[in-house]
C-alpha cells in the first residue's frame, strides 16, 4: 500500500467538512462574524505547521474510526458544538463525497487536482486572514514538492490505497441520489460519456503498422460510450484553472444535505461486523492520534463568546430522531483524548492509551458517593 | 514507526495464480510478506520466500506482483523491478531461487509466458512494469533478455503472450500488439477511455479480452496477415 496517501485523504476530507459546515452555518442563519470565526479557527488548526509535519510523514492509512476522532476534534476547535448524531452525519457525508471524487477521477494523478480544488476554496473562506492564507500556501508547496514528481504508477497505487479505505461504504446521500450519480443501493454511477482523461485517446480506432513503423491499415469500431477529447490539462500551479470540477463546493444554501442508511439488512450486518471485530492495530492508531493531536493547537474559547450548537439536520426533532434510531453498533465509538501540546505529556498519553483496550468504553468516573458506598460494602 | 516495520500492514495488494508445470500444479500467493507456494490441494505449503526490503526507502511499498510459470520455472515480480525465478522440482519442497532477473527499475506489474514453440530463439516470457517497459525473455537454466520495448509514461498493468504476439494493456486505455522476436509495434488500439485493468487470452481461438476502468469489456480476434505475416486484429461485436 502507498505510504503517501494520508495527506491527500486528510486534506480532501477536511475540505468536504468545511464545505458542509459552511452550508449549515448559512442555513441555520448563524451570524456572519461567528460563522467566519468558526471556519477560521478550524482552518487554522487544520493547517497548523506541527500538525502538517506529522501528517506528511510516510505512514499507512488508519481506520475510518481513528480518522473520525481527528475530525471530531477539529470540528470542535472553535465555539461551535456538534452532538453525536450530527457528527456521524457530517462524517458520512464527508467520506461519501470524497469516495465519489476518487472513483470518478479520470487519471489517478487527478486526485491531486481534486486536492487543489479543495485548497482553492478553503483559501476563499479565509481571504481576510493573511497568516492562515500563508499556512495554506505552505501546505500547497509541500504537496507540490512531494506529489509533483510521482509517476503514474505511484499515483495508481495511491488511488488503490484510497479505494480500499472506502471499500463497502454505501451510504446514500440525497444529493447524489437526486443527481442520479448514486443508485438506490448506494453504489456510484460511473459515467460512460464526456471528455477522456488528459493523455488518453477517444476509443474507437485501431491502427496497424508494418516492420518500418508505417501505418498500413486503419479500422474504426463502435466503443459503446460517448466520449470526446480532453479540452486541456488542469493546472498544478499555485494558481490556475484546474479544469476538473471534482472537489469544488457542490453545496449551496438551498440544497439541504441528508443521508440515508442503505436499508438492506446485509449492509447492517457488515457494518456491525466491522465495529465488533477486535482491531489489532488499535495501539498504533492511538499512538498516531496522540501524536497528531499533540500537534493540534486548540484555542480555548476566550472571553464572553458563547458557544453554539450546529445541527446537520433540518430540525432539532430530526436530529433527536436520528440519534435514537441509530443502533448501538452503528455509532462510532468515541475515544476521549485530551489534546495537549506538551510533547512529554503526549508520550505519556500514548503509553497510557496503549494500555486501553479499544473495545471497552473508558470507565466513566463515578461520583464520590458511589466510591464510598463501594468501600463500605467491602467492610 | 516506519512503513517497513512488520505487523503494521493492513489490507494487501495480493495475487494468486495457479502455476501449471509439466509434472505438477502449484498454487502461488503473493503478499507484502513474501511469496508462498502450496501444493494443488491448497493445504500443504511447500515454500515461503520472504521479500527482501533492504534497499527500500521509507516511502517505498514493498510487495510482490506478477506470477507466471514457464517450463519448470516459476517467475515472480517484485516492487524493485527484480524478477525472482524459482526452479521447481518434479515433486517435493526442494524449491530453489535460481535467478534474479534485472531489467526493470520500477515495480513489476505483470508477467506472461507461453510454452516455447520448439524453435531456437523463441521468446517465452514477457515482464511488464509501472513505467510501461516490457522485457522479452527466453527461459532456461539462465534466462536471456531478448528485447526491451520502452514505455511511454503510463504503467502497463497487464500483458499476455500468444504465438509470438505480445498483447499489452496500458494505463491510458490503449492495447498494443508487438512482435515478440523484433519488439516492433504492429497494432495500436484505442480500446478504453480509462486505464486497462486486465487482459485475458483464449489461446485455442486467439481471442483477446480487455477490461477497463471505463466499465467496458472488449473482445478482439488476433490473427496474422496471410501475405505479410504481420499481426492483425479485428474487434468482435
Amino acid at each position: 500500500m502507498s505510504v503517501r496517501t494520508l495527506p491527500l485523504l486528510f486534506l480532501n476530507l477536511g475540505g468536504e467538512m468545511l464545505y458542509i459546515l459552511d452550508q449549515r452555518l448559512r442555513a441555520q442563519n448563524i451570524p456572519g462574524d461567528k460563522a467566519r470565526k468558526v471556519l477560521n479557527d478550524i482552518i487554522s488548526t487544520m493547517f497548523n505547521r506541527k500538525f502538517m509535519e506529522e501528517l506528511f510523514k510516510p505512514q499507512e492509512l488508519y481506520s475510518k474510526k481513528a480518522l473520525r476522532t481527528v475530525y471530531e476534534r477539529l470540528a470542535h476547535a472553535s465555539i461551535m458544538k456538534l452532538n453525536q448524531a450530527s457528527m456521524d452525519k457530517l462524517y458520512d457525508l464527508m467520506t461519501m463525497a470524497f469516495k465519489y471524487q476518487v472513483l470518478l477521477c479520470p487519471r489517478p494523478k487527478d486526485v491531486l487536482l481534486v486536492t487543489f480544488n479543495h485548497l482553492d476554496t478553503i483559501k476563499g473562506f479565509i481571504q481576510d486572514s493573511p497568516t492562515i492564507l500563508q499556512q495554506v500556501d505552505e501546505t500547497f508547496r509541500q504537496l507540490t514538492e512531494i506529489y509533483g514528481g510521482l509517476s503514474a504508477g505511484e499515483f495508481q497505487l495511491i488511488r488503490q490505497t484510497l479505494l480500499i479505505f472506502f471499500q463497502d461504504l454505501h451510504i446514500r446521500v440525497s444529493m447524489f441520489l437526486k443527481d442520479k450519480v448514486q443508485n438506490n443501493n448506494g453504489h456510484f454511477v460511473l459515467p460512460v460519456s464526456g471528455p477522456v482523461p488528459w493523455g488518453t485517446e477517444v476509443p474507437g480506432l485501431i491502427r496497424m503498422f508494418n516492420n518500418k513503423g508505417e501505418e498500413v491499415k486503419r479500422i474504426e469500431f463502435k466503443h459503446g460510450g460517448n466520449y470526446v477529447p480532453a479540452p486541456k490539462e488542469g493546472s498544478f500551479e499555485l494558481y490556475g484553472d484546474r479544469v476538473l470540477k471534482l472537489g469544488t463546493n457542490m453545496y449551496s444554501v438551498n440544497r439541504p444535505v441528508e443521508t440515508r442508511m442503505s436499508g438492506s439488512s446485509k449492509n447492517l450486518a457488515s457494518r456491525t461486523q466491522e465495529s465488533i471485530a477486535p482491531n489489532p492495530l488499535a495501539k498504533e492508531e492511538l499512538n498516531f492520534l496522540a501524536r497528531l493531536m499533540g500537534g493540534m493547537e486548540i484555542k480555548k474559547p476566550s472571553g464572553p463568546e458563547p458557544g453554539f450548537r450546529l445541527n446537520l439536520f433540518t430540525t432539532d426533532e430530526e436530529e433527536e430522531q436520528a440519534a435514537l434510531t441509530r443502533s448501538e453498533e452503528l455509532s462510532y465509538e468515541v475515544i476521549n483524548i485530551q489534546a495537549t501540546q506538551d510533547q512529554q505529556r503526549s508520550k505519556e498519553l500514548a503509553q497510557i492509551m496503549g494500555e486501553f483496550e479499544i473495545m471497552e468504553q473508558p470507565r466513566l468516573s463515578t461520583s464520590k458517593g458511589d466510591d464510598l458506598l463501594a468501600m463500605m460494602d467491602e467492610l | 514507526m516506519g512503513p517497513c516495520e512488520p505487523g503494521v500492514r493492513r489490507a494487501d495488494l495480493g495475487a494468486v495464480h495457479w502455476c501449471v508445470l509439466p509434472f505438477r500444479v502449484l498454487l502461488v500467493l503473493t503478499s507484502h510478506r513474501g511469496i508462498q507456494m502450496y501444493e494443488s490441494n491448497g493445504n500443504t505449503m511447500v515454500y515461503w520466500h520472504a521479500l527482501d526490503s533492504g534497499d527500500a526507502s521509507p516511502v517505498q511499498a514493498v510487495f510482490a506482483r506478477g506470477i507466471a510459470a514457464s517450463g519448470h520455472f516459476i517467475s515472480v515480480g517484485t516492487w524493485s523491478g527484480r524478477v525472482l525465478v524459482f526452479d521447481i522440482p518434479v515433486k517435493g519442497p526442494n524449491i530453489v531461487l535460481s535467478e534474479e532477473l534485472a531489467g526493470h527499475q520500477t515495480p513489476i506489474t505483470d508477467i506472461a509466458t507461453e510454452p516455447a514453440q520448439g524453435q531456437d530463439c523463441v521468446a517465452d516470457m514477457v515482464t511488464a512494469d509501472d513505467s510501461g517497459l516490457l522485457c522479452v525473455w527466453r527461459s532456461g537454466p539462465e534466462f536471456t533478455l531478448l528485447t526491451r520495448i520502452p514505455g511511454f509514461g503510463v504503467p502497463c498493468p497487464s500483458v499476455k503472450l500468444w504465438q509470438g504476439i505480445i498483447a499489452a494493456g496500458y494505463g491510458n486505455g490503449q492495447v498494443h500488439l508487438y512482435e515478440a522476436t523484433t519488439g516492433n509495434l504492429h497494432v495500436q488500439i484505442n480500446a478504453h477511455a480509462r486505464a486497462i485493468c486486465a487482459l485475458d487470452l483464449a489461446p485455442e481461438v486467439g481471442k483477446l479480452l480487455s477490461a477497463g476502468e471505463d466499465t467496458f469489456v472488449h473482445i478482439w480476434k488476433l490473427s496474422r496477415s496471410p501475405e505479410s505475416g504481420y499481426i492483425e486484429v479485428s474487434p468482435l461485436p
